[in-house]
């Protein structure tokens, strides 16, 4: 506070800016004063304090199931060929090119105009994981397109290998899109999403070779579902403990069904896997319940972020505690 | 080297660029006109974001979004100790221009940009809609338009500092709530500005993004609060996610080098089996 | 006023103290120091305990007030007070309903009342219908009435009937207990406010009250202001920096609109009106309007000037200076009584330029139903606003009270420029011309109202040229020669301006009023506006920077008068000519320059000395001692006491709002006994205090604006920007009433009065506080006055609520404090509107004399 004078030479005690002191024994709102109970974190009439993804779950959580299912296609088809179970690899393969180009539609999709993704190429961003990805999907497109062409093998093989070992790469990035956001429920698992999509991706692959491929030959399929639809259970369950509070959101709403559903699916597939190892039916069976888990627990983690960012209390109370 | 905190022009390559410009928005002197956010339209030209009345006190604008840049809140509480009962908090808010901008960073397109004053903006003609920058910004400020997709948030009125004009909220706050200026100007200003207020016994008044040391190591446009960040909508302690991105691409290659393991072991198990 | 608020906030940053009294805690008392809540329409009792705290604990500036108030005057032996009369002043004429205010007189000093009053004797005998009701009220402008005699005087203050012991006994009863009973505030409260306003007030510290149409739209707003005017008087808050009593005016240039008056009673300048009287001429009109002494004194120069501006040489010494040429009244002729005319089908045509009455105005029902009687409507707007399309879409076709082809109204719609498509000056609450230029040309058939009056007057002058009839000839000999300029012709606003600085008969500009000439020399369209253009300079256009002059800056635009920034500044000085406080220094007597200097053009004589005494018989200016710094006033002292001009009492009294839920705690007479009211169907007036039906309009209603929206919204419920952030009609009501009566935020409320029944959206908040009222708990609501159906933003127009009930100075409708009922939902609509209005009139017994009585 300035005290001013007006005297005759003039004004005296101007006050710097117009900086006014605003009188003391004002008080915070407290439960008792206020008509509604106190909630126990506050906010601003309970409005978001995020902004929700603007993703549309279709698009993008189909992209990140397909992008997964192709990725551990190509490198299990490779791996496949290369210890000689061709009748696995060979549709390993093709689903690999064709996931591929679904996941890229569902992107361009959900970008509005194709013309947009060429901005993608504009440049080469380390600090965004969609950058970074994008590239990756550029390479390994085409790769995987090739590798399903009956191409002489000069030109095949390499197509194959590239895919192979950038299929992981493929399969595991959109984990870190996820987990690079302000979304609660995605960013808080940034430690395990990179193998929960692993793990997902492990079985939506080998639930396309055990649906394709006759049981004689689907061995490494089988084997490599039950290691990753195991991965995909034990990693959900270790992510959401470690991310407290803000972990109820995969057991509330439409995420919680969708991950209870995913979960389900998941230990069927391992069981019809094991049991009906000799029955092609039960293997299909097998199938398609991994890659239904697969795809149900990609939209369970997108929901559940949606969900996290649409109640103030998942970023209040998770920044209050780490203070 | 210089501290980002004290130079993301120069860290973004701007050679003998203008000091790094910034809000101090001191909420205990705003009076709720709304003057700030009818010049951010007119000036940027920011159409209408409908007319739908909320309920919630005087803000019919709900909070920022893409047409709506820069949003008053209104924070009615009542029944303190004060005899006249009720304190009616009224703070004007913008984009932070993060020192370290989460939406800048995760941009695919470099379609957001930070300028020589040091501020975040986007680049429509560049921007593809991607939508990646919206949940990536921890304040929740930056939207999407429906209609063409494309993102927009505050510039900073990055037209007008070019031509050496203050910002549009800016020059129409009646009661200067909203101070623009050179930021490591603004810093000790905003400083002094809460000792006052603390010394008339204004205890909670307190400075929310000022500090290079916070978790988006200091905003452009920070504010001076009379009560919890929360409570005007703010988050109360954020940390620019890309912090963390080093290790999500250390654990996303163990992962990927994983699935080639299981795959091949997988495949050679068979083998013997 | 958010721009005018930064100076508040400013004064605050230097350490201003801010009260703010209100019913609702708004914006501003969240700025506010102390917030002080009141029950609407009760200040007078508010103010009045200020007052008797003020006397009672010797709180007054005694040596201010001595020297330059009225205390010491001593008033007329049959003068009788309310506290004598139980809520009557002497004088009062039951079958008039007005007051006669010669025993309100300064003792001996011959009958000095208001012109208006004297023109009433003139007519005694004559007396046709309107001149019982002359506007007295204005009709001595701004001056007071002329004063004849020297009053008799009692230095000690100790005379029983000096106004000082007057205003004492007037007040006694106005207590803290009394201010709780009747405001709501509590007495702890109150002793605060008092506390902090007169640790203010001293030789150091000076405290000013802003006020706008809280105080003014009550039967009793005139009253308000003139209780504000007492306490600042006892406190020596008048004509010194830092005080004063600063009225918000409105729109742009409203303070414009009163000085060259938009106002039927007034001439520029505030010189009255003529009434309707026979052969009065010039001389008589100048002799009962002017005063003996001070500046109204001088008078004929001001008046002659005016009628040579605007009869230039047709205006002679032989045919009087054309004053026959002027219109004369025969009542009064506000608003309101216009209304009523159309309705009775005696006025047909009607110019809305710039006002909006179906949604602005009283009782919006009976302006429409009133325009639907016209033979002609014009309206010129920037939009196609409530008042232009009624005929089509109004309530009233809703209802099925009108059908649009039976509506025999012509109505014309002429778009208006706005201000940035025309120059002009706007003249603010400072009394201050800034000049604004055009930026582009109107675009379209829009045209300034500049354009569109002075080419309206060509086209008629064309008409009538050649007439012989002596009825055209006061429009034929008008001086309408002004130059146009650009594509659409425009007058040179400019040259308006110079008219009315005026100029001498070489057509040499004034360079102020002090030249005017009573012998027909001079011509000058507003005297206290000359100056304006001296030496041919728009002094309204200057603008420099206020770091490049002094704090008072005297070099940006011009004050009338004579550029003055603060009026009656000598009161600034003690009465030697010495700054009451070298902190509060502002202008002062320089003995060696033997004249009056400052930061302020010193609002006095330059050259006269504070120890001047005038002769017995000196008269005009010179009749005023050094010492009398209202230099206005006839006897150059501030009135604590009005003997005359105030029609409606010498002294504020408490009265209750026309609709109140309340009876007067004061007085056996509940409202002002002469409250201006129409009564006529569709006017019908509500059950208050203890009558019966009282209780069916439980909640006090008082309206508003939000900063978001302009008055009646035809600026600004058509641009998108505005009307988003306030996009509907809200009602603020309180948790407790919202509890009480089922309402729910964000939904919808039913509003009802006797005139009408509204609906708006609700918004439940704490800053509704109830008031314990004489123990009772009242919940005031309140509601913004902006919103109508036409625009972006809509809503019911809430002047549907609202009687024409006026004050009788102003005419001001009361449309702050009035008793509603409240109910959740949604209003019926059509004709179930009408039945539901007719339902509560039946419950509450309203017949059309109730709430008329005295
Ligand atoms: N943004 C904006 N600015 C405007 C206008 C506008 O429409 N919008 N209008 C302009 C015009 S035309 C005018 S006249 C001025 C008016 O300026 P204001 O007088 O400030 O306008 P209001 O809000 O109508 O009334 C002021 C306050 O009076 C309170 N009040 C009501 N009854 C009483 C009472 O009995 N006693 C006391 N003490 N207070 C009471 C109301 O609650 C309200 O808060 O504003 C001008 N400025
Ligand atoms: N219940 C309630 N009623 C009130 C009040 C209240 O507080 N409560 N306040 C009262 C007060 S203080 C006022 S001033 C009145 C205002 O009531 P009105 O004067 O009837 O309402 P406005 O909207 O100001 O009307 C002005 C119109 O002029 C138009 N206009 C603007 N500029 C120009 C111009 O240059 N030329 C022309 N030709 N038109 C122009 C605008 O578009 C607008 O439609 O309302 C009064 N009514
Ligand atoms: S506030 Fe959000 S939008 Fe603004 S710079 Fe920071 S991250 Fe970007
Ligand atoms: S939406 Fe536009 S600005 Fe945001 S990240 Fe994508 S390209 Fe960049
Ligand atoms: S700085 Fe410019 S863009 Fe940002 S809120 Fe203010 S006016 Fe709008
Ligand atoms: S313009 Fe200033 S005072 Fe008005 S709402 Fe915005 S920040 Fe507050
Ligand atoms: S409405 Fe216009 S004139 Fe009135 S304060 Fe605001 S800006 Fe000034
Ligand atoms: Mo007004």
């Amino acid at each position: 506070m300035a005290d001013s004078s007006v005297e005759r030479d003039g004004l005296h005690g101007v006050a710097p800016d117009r900086d006014a002191h605003i009188t003391p024994g004002r008080r915070r709102r407290r439960a008792a004063d206020s008509m509604v109970p106190e909630p126990e974190f506050q906010s601003y009439y309970g409005r978001p304090i995020l902004h929700q993804p603007t993703w549309k779950a279709l698009d993008i959580a189909g992209y990140f199931f397909f992008g997964g299912l192709a990725g551990a296609s190509s490198t299990l088809a490779v791996a496949a060929s290369a210890t000689g179970h061709p009748a696995l690899a060979r549709p390993l393969r093709y689903g690999a090119a064709g996931a591929i180009t679904v996941s890229a539609a569902a992107l361009v999709h959900d970008l509005g105009r194709p013309g947009r993704f060429y901005n993608m190429l504009r440049v080469l961003k380390p600090s965004s994981p969609m950058s970074v990805g994008s590239w990756i999907l550029a390479a390994y497109g085409p790769a995987a397109i090739g590798a399903a062409l009956p191409l002489p093998a000069p030109l095949g093989a390499p197509l194959s290998v590239a895919a192979a070992a950038l299929g992981p790469a493929v399969a595991t990035y959109t984990a870190v899109l996820v987990s690079d956001t302000a979304v609660p429920a995605w960013h808080e698992g940034y430690c395990e999403m990179p193998f929960l999509f692993a793990g997902s991706a492990a079985a939506a692959a080998s639930g396309l070779g055990l649906v394709t491929t006759p049981v004689s030959g689907a061995g490494p399929a089988r084997r490599l579902g039950v290691i990753g639809a195991t991965a995909e259970l034990a990693v959900g369950r270790v992510m959401r403990r470690r991310m407290g509070m803000v972990g109820e959101v995969y057991e509330q709403g439409r995420a919680g069904r969708l991950v209870k559903a995913a979960e389900a699916l998941s230990l069927a597939g391992i069981g019809l896997a094991v049991a009906g190892r000799r029955s092609r039916a039960a293997s299909a069976a097998a199938g398609v319940c991994w890659l239904a888990g697969s795809a149900l627990t990609r939209f369970g983690v997108f929901e559940a972020g949606v969900q996290s960012a649409a109640d103030p209390k998942y970023v209040v109370e998770p920044q209050r505690a780490g203070k | 080297m210089i501290p980002v905190g004290h130079d993301p022009a120069g860290q973004a390559g701007w050679d003998d660029h203008p000091p790094r410009m910034g809000f101090f928005t001191d909420t205990s002197v705003c009076i709720g006109c709304k003057a700030c956010e009818v010049a951010c339209k007119e000036w940027n030209d920011v159409p209408s974001d409908g007319l739908n009345f909320s309920g919630m006190s005087f803000d019919n604008s709900w909070g920022l979004g893409a047409d709506t840049r820069c949003h008053v809140a209104f924070i009615e509480q009542p029944r303190g100790e004060r005899e006249d009962g009720i304190r009616w908090l009224m703070s004007s808010d913008v984009c932070k221009h993060c020192t370290e901008a989460a939406c800048l960073d995760v941009c695919p397109t470099g379609a957001l940009f930070r300028t020589e004053y040091g501020t975040v903006v986007v680049q429509q003609d560049v921007c593809n809609g991607c939508g990646y920058c919206v949940p990536a910004c921890p304040f929740g400020v930056i939207d999407q338009r429906k209609d063409d997709g494309r993102v927009w948030k505050c510039t900073l009125c990055y037209d007008r500092l070019q031509v050496g004009q203050e910002p549009a909220c800016a020059k129409a706050c009646p009661t200067n709530s909203i101070q623009f200026g050179v930021l490591d100007e603004l810093r000790p200003r905003a400083q002094a500005r809460v000792a006052a207020l603390q010394a008339a016994g204004e205890t909670e008044a307190h400075l929310y993004g000022d500090s290079p040391d916070d978790g988006v190591g200091g905003a452009g446009a920070f504010f001076l609060l009379l009560d919890q960040p929360e409570v005007y909508g703010l988050p109360p302690d954020p940390v620019v996610t890309t912090r963390a991105l080093g290790s999500m691409w250390k654990r996303a290659a163990v992962a990927a080098v994983g699935l080639i393991g299981a795959a091949v072991a997988s495949s050679i198990g068979g083998r013997h089996g | 006023h958010p721009v005018a608020y930064q100076w508040v906030a400013e004064a605050k940053a230097r350490g201003a103290t801010v009260i703010h009294i209100d019913p609702r805690f708004s914006r501003t008392s969240a700025m506010a120091d102390l917030y002080v809540p009141l029950r609407a329409g009760t200040d007078i009792a508010f103010l009045g305990g200020v007052i008797n705290h003020v006397i009672s604990e010797g709180k007054w500036f005694e040596e201010y007030v001595r020297a330059y108030t009225n205390a010491s005057t001593i008033i007329e032996d049959g003068f009788q007070d309310t506290e004598d009369l139980d809520g009557l002043f002497s004088g009062f004429d039951k079958d008039d309903v007005r007051y006669d205010p010669e025993t309100w007189s300064y003792k001996g000093t011959s009958v000095n009342a208001a012109s208006g009053q004297r023109d009433r004797k003139i007519n005694a005998g004559d007396g046709g219908e309107g001149h019982h009701e002359t506007a007295h009220g204005e009709s001595h402008g701004s001056g007071g009435p002329s004063l004849s005699g020297r009053p008799e005087r009692d230095e000690t203050l100790q005379h029983p009937r000096c106004v000082f012991q007057i205003l004492k006994r007037h007040y006694s009863r106005y207590t803290p207990e009394m201010v709780r009973d009747v405001c709501g505030i509590p007495v702890a409260t109150f002793d605060r406010v008092c506390q902090m306003i007169t640790d203010n007030s001293n030789r150091d510290r000076t405290t000013s009250f802003v006020y706008a149409v809280g105080w003014t739209q009550h039967t009793i707003g005139v009253q308000f202001i003139r209780t504000a005017s007492i306490l600042q008087l006892l406190l020596g808050n008048i004509g010194r920096p830092g005080g004063g009593i600063e009225a918000m005016r409105g729109h742009a240039s409203i303070q414009g609109s009163s000085d060259i008056p938009t106002l039927f009673d007034l001439l520029p300048g505030y010189i009255p009106m003529p009434h309707a009287h026979s052969h009065q001429n010039l001389q008589e009109f100048l002799e009962t309007n002017s005063a003996e002494r001070g500046y109204w004194s001088a008078m004929d120069t001001y008046m002659i000037s005016l009628l040579k501006a605007w009869w230039g040489a047709a205006a002679t010494t032989d045919n009087d200076f054309c004053f026959d040429y002027l219109p004369r009244l025969t009542g009064s002729h506000s608003t309101y009584d216009t209304v009523t005319e159309m309705l009775e089908g005696r006025c047909k045509g009607y110019f809305l330029m710039g006002e909006n009455p179906a949604v602005g105005s009283a009782n919006t029902r009976l302006q429409r139903k009133a325009m639907a009687q016209l033979d002609w409507l014009v309206v010129r707007d920037f939009n196609l606003i409530e008042s232009a399309t009624w005929w089509k879409d109004g309530p009233e076709i809703e209802t099925g009270e009108m059908v649009t082809s039976d509506i025999a109204t012509e109505v014309f719609f002429l778009p208006a420029a706005n201000h940035t498509e025309k120059a002009g000056s706007f003249t603010n609450t400072q009394r201050m011309l800034q000049w604004h230029h055009e930026a582009v040309e109107p675009p379209a058939d829009c045209r300034s109202d500049l354009w569109f009056i002075y080419h309206l007057g060509r086209k008629i002058r064309d008409k009538l040229a050649g007439s012989t009839d002596e009825m055209d000839r006061p429009v034929l000999d008008l001086t309408w020669d002004y130059p146009v300029h650009g594509e659409q012709d425009e007058p040179v606003a400019e040259a308006v301006l110079a008219e009315i600085n005026g100029w001498d008969s070489t057509g040499q500009l004034l360079p102020g009023y002090l030249d005017l000439k009573a012998d027909g020399s001079t011509s000058c369209g507003c005297w206290i506006y000359s100056g304006a253009y001296a030496d041919g300079v728009n002094q309204a256009a200057r603008r420099k920077p206020y770091l490049e002059q002094d704090w008072v800056a005297l070099e940006w635009g011009w004050a009338w008068p004579a550029n003055r920034r603060v009026l009656y500044n000598r009161a600034s000085a003690d009465p030697s000519g010495k700054p009451w406080s070298e902190r509060k220094a502002y202008v002062w007597w320089d003995e060696d320059e033997g004249k009056w200097k400052g930061h302020d053009v010193p609002d006095f004589p330059a050259d006269k000395r504070p120890d001047y005494v005038p002769a017995e018989e000196a008269e005009g200016i010179d009749g005023l001692s050094g010492a009398e710094p209202f230099i206005m006033q006839a006897d150059g002292r501030g009135w604590l006491y009005a003997p005359a001009g105030v029609v409606d009492g010498p002294l504020p009294t408490h009265y209750e709002p026309q609709d109140s839920p309340f009876a007067n705690l004061l007085y056996s007479h509940d409202r002002s006994p002469v409250r201006k009211l129409i009564p006529m169907p569709g006017n019908e007036l509500q059950p208050s205090g203890d009558d019966p039906g009282a209780e069916v309009f439980p909640y006090v209603l008082t309206t508003y604006r939000l900063t978001e929206h302009f008055t009646a919204g035809g600026m600004s419920r058509w641009g998108e920007h505005l009307s988003e952030l306030q996009p509907e009609l809200a009602v603020e009501v309180s948790p407790e009433l919202a509890a009480e009566r089922g309402l729910v935020n964000a939904g919808w409320a039913t509003i009802v009065s006797a005139r009408g029944a509204i609906e708006a959206r609700v918004l439940v908040t704490e800053r509704m506080a109830p008031l314990t009222i004489g123990g009772r708990r009242l919940h005031q609501i309140g509601m913004p006055y902006h919103f109508g159906p036409n625009g972006l933003a809509t809503g019911d127009a809430v002047n549907t609520l609202m009687s024409m009930s006026l004050d009788p100075n102003s005419y001001i409708q009361e449309d702050k404090a009035l008793a509603v009922d409240v109910v959740p939902g949604r209003r019926p609509r059509g004709p179930a509107l009408l039945a539901l209005v007719e339902e509560y009139q039946r419950r509450a017994g309203i017949t059309i004399e109730t709430g008329t009585s005295v």
